[in-house]
């Protein structure tokens, strides 16, 4: 009992194969913008690389960028196999490569629903690598003269300029960290040195932020200094405070700013491999139905073609057997020349029974 | 003796029509580009009004939109000329269009150069416009509780953020102006009142800049108070420190970003003229080489084509007698009706 039976005369094959052919060139383009789309996300991870605690997440653009290059080569093949299809002598030029064709696609298919579905799952791996970043980033802010460190802190400045956010969940994240650089403070100074003396780890803390944490929809000109005690500044009430700097956290500006993208990466992706999947289904039709037509002898008769030649459960079945006796070449063989040592060994077998081949 | 002739057969004007109806195309692209950019230079002028007093001239892009949109219509209806030109039927039915199409052209090319000289010289009033818009809008940053006004602090911050700069010439611009409203200055205190009194106008001034003047690769905390004072901050000399604000003034910033679309925009226009030139030359030829078909009839044979009928010199001298003659006429009118006024 086949699986999606369905019966086609000539003319239908050979339209079948003409838009199967137009079907694989538009799946060409479609990865093409499958390659882009993954050359896009790892731009825009490396862009911001630096306040991530580690890479790991650039698996989901290198997947894309793999799978849109195989899209591309596999549909070109695929169209070139198609118009080929519509002739029954030039499809046997093709007849062996079509199944282990057909088997590679699929898998192709799966990847690309891997990819789209690997899009969506990313987010809380995304948290964990951004939180503990930001967190380094920001303690590594004064050391503007240690190599390798010198560009965070103009990175995380023009990050806070750009996605509109002040330190890791709060601007209060500041007022934990020493961000002004020793090289920066006169350690004569007795206000200074009370400060530094004034917790155990020897840190220069203020109740201040960075210039970049100001907001530019504040009315009033931006106060950086002395946070905690709003009554330091004239006509400081809530209103101005709420306005003063960016409430925002840049762990949580930068998760909604890449889970949004990926997002849209992931729905355009799962777009794509419908339609891969319905050129699979297409593609299996017509090999079907073209080596019905040959196995009948006619070229110009009808033929059925169909997705599994036995229903579903049998082919699972019939697939399984042939993994077992890969499996079983290994062992016990029923070849009589063999003499295969069995329990009853120590009992001596008739010599007449057992014929041994003496090879040359 | 015509000027500039070939001879072409039936494949050489099969060819010319191809190539110039190729062409055709190729410039109805290049109006749709014209009209994209027209659009894009007014939404960039748009966006930065405020800081120009609202009072920037739309003249080059406004006449951009519209040569980008002529550009497509001249060009797709010659490219249709062209398309038709090989079946003598629809050849001889277009035939009375060529000449006012022709004259179309030419006058494109006109507007085409007029525009090109504008994009060159409206660089000057841009300039004159952004001073005196900058000038205003650090005057009225403090003002963001006057209607009209209440924006420009966010527009000049943005501003000095995006194009990283700071005050009009430089950051020496905002010394000169208060721009801490009062509201937010504590009157009561004796450093805020000596201050507002020790100049003519009382304002409180300072040598302090706004935050968006800061540098983000300054290797320090950004130094935005008591910048001219070396002793008020540590390790700090005003004159060799160069990263901490922008030392680049936005009048300066602002042009040259303006000025770069302006040039390329006019680099654009000469390339479409160029094309235009050659689209009409190509339909000059292709025309002339129809019209001269010794048998009209018999599509295989040779004939010649012109870009002007008589030499240089000669066509020259036919207009400019034309255009006298025009002028005559009207003076023999005159002339008549004088004796008839006389008479009466």
């Amino acid at each position: 009992m086949a699986v999606g039976k369905i019966t086609f005369t000539k003319t239908e094959r050979e339209k079948l194969a003409e838009v199967l052919w137009l079907l694989n060139w538009i799946s060409v383009v479609t990865g093409a913008i499958l390659f882009g789309l993954g050359l896009f996300l790892k731009i825009e991870i490396q862009k911001w690389q630096e306040v991530m605690s580690e890479q790991g997440i650039l698996y989901v653009p290198h997947m894309l960028i793999t799978t849109g290059l195989a899209a591309c080569g596999i549909n070109y093949l695929g169209s070139k196999i198609c118009l080929d299809c519509a002739d029954t002598n030039k499809f046997l030029r093709w007849k062996l490569v079509m199944m282990p064709y057909i088997v590679c696609t699929f898998f192709f298919t799966a990847c690309v629903l891997a990819g789209a579905l690997m899009c969506y799952s990313i987010r809380s791996q995304l948290e964990e690598a951004l939180y503990l970043g930001l967190r380094n980033t920001m303690r590594f802010y004064k050391d503007t003269d240690t190599p390798g460190r010198c560009y965070l802190k103009k990175t995380l400045d023009l990050l806070q300029i750009q996605f509109q956010c002040c330190g890791n969940t709060d601007y209060r994240d500041w007022f934990q960290i020493q961000w002004i650089s020793s090289r920066y403070l006169d350690m004569t100074n007795s206000a200074v040195v009370d400060r530094v003396r004034s917790n155990v780890e020897g840190k220069y803390l203020m109740d201040s932020v960075p210039f970049s944490c100001c907001s530019t929809l504040s009315s009033r000109p931006c106060i950086q200094h002395n946070l905690s005690n709003p009554g330091a500044h004239a006509h400081y009430d809530e209103q101005s405070q709420q306005l003063n700097l960016w409430r925002r956290g840049c762990q949580q500006a930068l998760l909604d700013h890449y889970t949004g993208t990926m997002q849209s990466i992931g729905l355009t992706v799962l777009l794509i491999w419908l339609f891969e999947l319905l050129v699979l289904t297409g593609v299996r039709y017509l090999q079907t139905a073209m080596e019905n037509v040959i196995r009948l002898g006619d070229p110009d008769s009808e033929s059925e073609g169909w997705i599994l030649e036995n229903s579903l459960a049998e082919t699972a079945c019939y697939n399984f057997s042939i993994i077992k006796s890969l499996g079983k070449c290994y062992q016990v063989d029923d070849d009589p020349n063999i003499n295969v040592p069995t329990a009853a060994a120590d009992q001596e077998a008739p010599s007449a029974q057992v014929q041994v081949n003496v090879t040359s | 003796m015509p000027f500039l002739s070939l001879k072409f057969n039936l494949q050489k004007r099969v060819k010319l029509a191809q190539g110039l109806w190729m062409l055709y195309w190729l410039a109805v692209i290049v109006g749709i580009i014209l009209f994209s950019l027209g659009i894009f230079f007014k939404i960039e002028l748009r966006k930065r009004s405020e800081i120009m007093d609202n009072n920037e001239s739309h003249l080059v892009p406004n006449l951009l939109i519209l040569v980008g949109m002529l550009s497509c219509g001249l060009n797709a209806f010659g490219g249709k000329l062209c398309h038709d030109s090989l079946d003598p039927q629809k050849f001889s039915k277009m035939k009375p269009m060529l000449r006012p199409y022709m004259l179309l052209c030419c006058g494109f090319n006109a507007l085409l150069l007029l525009l090109v000289l504008l994009c060159f010289l409206m660089q000057f009033a841009v300039y004159l416009t952004l001073a005196e818009g900058l000038k205003n809008a650090i005057r009225f940053y403090k003002d963001t509780d006057t209607p009209g006004r209440c924006f420009m602090k966010r527009t000049l911050d943005m501003t000095q953020i995006e194009f990283r700069c700071c005050g009009n010439n430089n950051f020496r611009d905002w010394f000169e102006v208060q721009w801490i409203s009062n509201r937010y200055l504590d009157m009561s205190n004796d450093v805020v009142k000596d201050r507002v009194l020790s100049n003519v106008e009382g304002k409180y001034l300072m040598d302090s800049v706004p935050f968006s003047c800061c540098n983000p690769g300054s290797p320090r905390p950004c130094i935005q108070h008591h910048l001219t004072n070396n002793s008020a901050h540590y390790d700090y000399d005003h004159r060799t420190e160069e990263l901490n604000i922008w030392n680049r003034g936005c009048r300066q910033a602002v042009f040259s970003y303006y000025s770069g679309i302006m040039n390329s925009i006019g680099a654009l226009l000469i390339f479409t003229m160029v094309l235009e030139a050659g689209d009409m030359a190509g339909l000059k030829y292709l025309s002339t080489a129809l019209e001269t078909m010794a048998d009209p009839e018999n599509p295989e044979c040779e004939s010649e084509g012109w870009l002007l009928e008589k030499g240089f010199k000669e066509t020259l001298a036919d207009l400019l007698s034309k255009v006298k003659t025009f002028g005559r006429a009207n003076q023999v009118e005159e002339g008549g009706a004088s004796p008839d006024v006389a008479a009466t």
